[in-house]
């Protein structure tokens, strides 16, 4: 039992609940540095992977830990890594290479306070702008931002099935408040868990960016006699480096087109009791726990407020928001406005917003005082 | 009077021939080196559907889009860990890693060191042509003392890289140095290293007529090709540490490493997904473990002179 | 091209005879860089005045002293870099040594 795949219910932290769903997931290649807060995620896998017949390696650094996983990833195998701020930070340039050969890979990141060394131990939500707009150049991101340990598990096997799907990788947005959380946790039975794998092409060789009607190309694997080349410089279906305006018009949009045209399939949020509300609070990730409460203070106090909890934050889910554009809006996050940027932009006028430095959440009654501006404030 | 014309090349099965002309320049060595990397792999008899090529950024990064197999041109340094998690991932494959001296000790510095001292069983052809040519010709950490680079316009003040001692040092299993003059022992010194179970590297001198001959007295592309048949010297088991490479001396080629077989990280990383191994007690585990250590003491000594 | 356990034979069993090579090119692929011309230990070949379709010179073969010289060693083969000249050699056209 013990060796594999878990069954049943455990008190585990946010990070040892995501190390456990990428073995659910299937999982067979970890590769990371250690972090601070995001080491358990890696301690456990180091345990854990061997015992499923995959392999884990502590890299030399972060720059190694993406490269070695979307290496891993063109062998077959489904990959992954775990780190914070510093090292996302690092990871910045092979994310990219990811998106620019569609190489499915999952990136857990445990955000802490920035910016730099920061807070190592302490709470961020620094780098939702980042997990889109990180690495340079033109691509559309899919991240998810987890409030439980029990989502750190269920959101790591989501990450992996919508990187398998897409072709691309996928960040799961976690914080330190959620990582280092020990709550109860399920893990269902494996023929509960939905597992999604990539497509494969159906014949030998076959073009490596050769898309279907979905946008999405099948995903050849090494060894199989397809003559893969897959670069990180503009390329055509086969590979083919093309340095022209022309083939970065038709590729890059096809790599931006294939997460817009799903968009509405990956996009994930909670509301909670929005029905009737006058105030909407946008928030995700452990924020969220907060704005749970500050919403029922509100009602106590006669606001009818409800919530939408992103539980994808990218691609952001501009159509929701917009169905309640008439409301009044607070965004509650850990930062000095990420999220909001893009609540704003949605319902096309201002939100209140409840930003902190970092370090720890929000109490709830921060947030209600957010609340109770919003809901005064002359509209 | 002319030459036969011919529609095929013999090393064309492993090409990717509709790129061909390739980008490199007249009279550039990575041609040379790619050319006998293929027939080394043609000699030693890999299947090319198992094999794979991962190169980096620059010139030699370019190599991976003209070979006909799975082949990866990754970002600036990351070609041995983007190996490195293949190889982790699908052991049995062939993984040569194809790039230049700046993307292997530079930018990628860190990646090589680790991978030698894992002894990940990969092949690495690091082609040392003292300059940064796909950029125009900038400082690497490979450019001679006193070399005129765009980057160094009084001359290099900076000592490179003895690639072969460090190679050695950090563990490498197999280390040779060959020019691109060397064609027909650097073949066979690719042979050997594709057929080495462990990290093996070769060091290929090859020329950069356009960006570092032509600023450092080597005006023909004859002339930078000529420099190294007139610099080097052949040696039988020379000391990795005397690998230096001085400005206007001769050079020493050869192979400087040929360690006997040790495990591999992959080895060590088959043993740990075996169950028994994993059952059985702390204790056995670590005797499993000392039992299939590097003796790299032994390797010091092959680096001392005593081999 | 002949490999070294051919001529060790020759040696040994007294029928050296001086192998005959013959050059081909894929002309597309030339640079003109001069290399085989340089390092032909037989001299076998000189630039053309000619361009090919990306206007470099390709190599050709000197008219004296006659073609028959070029003993296929595949030197030229292996420096080019540009898989664009090789040799292949004909048993038939074998002279004896002198």
């Amino acid at each position: 039992m013990s060796n594999e795949i878990l069954e049943g219910e455990y008190f585990l932290s946010g990070d040892a609940a995501a190390a456990e769903g990428a073995v659910a997931a299937g999982c067979k290649v970890f590769a990371g540095y250690p972090i601070t807060p995001s080491s358990e995620v890696a301690e456990k896998l180091a345990r854990r992977l061997p015992q499923v017949g995959g392999v884990f390696i502590q890299m030399e650094d972060e720059l190694g830990s993406i490269a070695a996983i979307l290496g891993a990833s063109w062998g077959g195998k489904k990959s992954m890594t775990a780190t914070s701020g510093p090292g996302f930070s690092l990871m910045m340039e092979n994310y990219g290479l990811g998106m620019m050969t569609e190489t499915p890979t999952v990136i857990v990141n445990v955000q802490r306070g920035g910016p730099s060394t920061g807070l190592p131990t302490l709470l961020g939500q620094g780098e939702f702008m980042q997990a889109k707009f990180g690495s340079h150049g033109v691509f559309e991101a899919i991240a998810l931002a987890p409030e439980s340990p029990q989502e750190c598990f269920d959101f790591t096997i989501k990450a992996f099935n919508l990187a398998e799907k897409y072709r691309q990788p996928v960040v799961v947005l976690m914080d330190e408040s959620t990582g280092h959380l020990f709550e109860k946790v399920r893990i269902p039975p494996e023929d509960e868990i939905e597992i999604i794998n990539r497509k494969k092409p159906k014949e030998v060789p076959y073009p490596p960016f050769m898309p279907d009607d979905d946008l999405i190309p099948p995903m050849p694997i090494v060894g199989e006699g397809h003559q893969i080349h897959a670069t990180g410089l503009t390329h055509d279906e086969y590979g083919r480096p093309t340095i022209t305006a022309e083939a970065q018009e038709k590729y890059v949009k096809r790599l931006v087109e294939k997460i817009r045209k799903h968009a509405d399939e990956i996009m994930d949020y909670e509301e909670v009791m929005t029905d009737d509300a006058d105030v909407i609070v946008v928030a995700y990730g452990i924020t969220a726990r907060s704005a749970r409460r500050a919403i029922i203070q509100a009602r106590e106090k006669g606001i009818k407020a409800g919530l939408i909890r992103l539980k994808v934050v990218w691609p952001f889910p501009d159509k929701i928001l917009q169905k309640y554009a008439d409301k009044k809006f607070v965004v509650a996050e850990v930062n000095q406005g990420q999220a909001l940027i893009m609540v704003e932009r949605a319902i096309r006028k201002s939100a209140t917003f409840v930003g902190k430095m970092g370090g720890e959440p929000h109490r709830p009654e921060e947030i209600l005082k957010g609340i109770e501006e919003a809901y005064n404030a002359n509209s | 009077m002319p030459i036969h014309k011919a529609e095929h090349h013999p090393l064309d099965a492993y090409l990717r021939t509709e790129r061909l002309p390739h980008v490199w320049c007249p009279g550039c060595g990575l041609g040379i080196a790619l050319g006998a990397y293929l027939r080394a792999l043609q000699n030693v008899g890999f299947d090319p559907q198992e094999t794979v090529m991962v190169s980096g950024i620059g010139c030699s990064g370019r190599a991976a889009g003209y070979v006909k197999m799975d082949s990866f041109h990754t970002t600036h340094g990351r070609a041995i860990p983007f190996a490195v998690g293949l190889k982790a991932a699908r052991p049995e494959l062939n993984v040569t890693v194809f790039s230049g001296d700046g993307d292997l000790f530079s930018i990628g510095g860190n990646h090589i060191l680790h991978a030698a001292r894992r002894n990940v069983n990969i092949t690495v052809l690091a082609i040392n042509n003292y300059v940064y040519g796909m950029t125009g010709g900038q400082l690497a950490p490979t450019t001679p003392e006193s070399s005129i680079t765009t980057t160094s316009p009084y001359g290099n003040i900076e000592s490179p890289f003895n690639i072969a001692g460090l190679m050695a040092v950090a563990g490498a299993s197999y280390v040779a140095r060959w020019t691109t003059v060397h064609e027909r022992r650097l073949q066979k010194s690719i042979e050997k290293a594709l057929t080495k179970r462990g990290f093996s590297i070769v060091e290929i001198m090859s020329p950069c007529p356009t960006t570092f001959g032509r600023r450092n007295n080597m005006r023909g592309i004859v002339d930078s090709m000529m420099y190294y048949k007139k610099y080097s010297v052949i040696k039988e088991h020379p000391n990795p540490l005397d690998g230096v490479i001085k400005p206007g001396e001769k050079f020493i080629v050869g192979e400087f490493m040929d360690a006997p077989d040790e495990p591999t990280f992959e080895d060590k990383l088959e043993e740990l997904k075996n169950k028994e191994f994993l059952k059985t007690s702390q204790a056995d585990r670590t005797t499993w473990i000392l039992e299939h250590r590097r003796h790299l003491e032994t390797l010091a000594k092959i680096i001392g002179g005593e081999q | 091209m002949v490999t070294q356990t051919e001529i060790k034979k020759m040696l040994e069993n007294g029928t050296s005879q001086v192998p005959h090579g013959e050059v081909y090119i894929v002309e597309e692929r030339c640079k003109g860089c001069g290399l085989c011309i340089a390092f032909c230990p037989k001299h076998v070949l000189v630039q053309s005045d000619r361009i090919n379709e990306k206007g470099y010179h390709p190599p050709e073969l000197v008219e004296v002293p006659p073609t028959d010289i070029c003993i296929g060693c595949g030197m030229c083969e292996r420096i080019c870099p540009d898989f664009a000249i090789f040799v292949k050699t004909d048993k038939d056209k074998e002279k004896k040594r002198d």
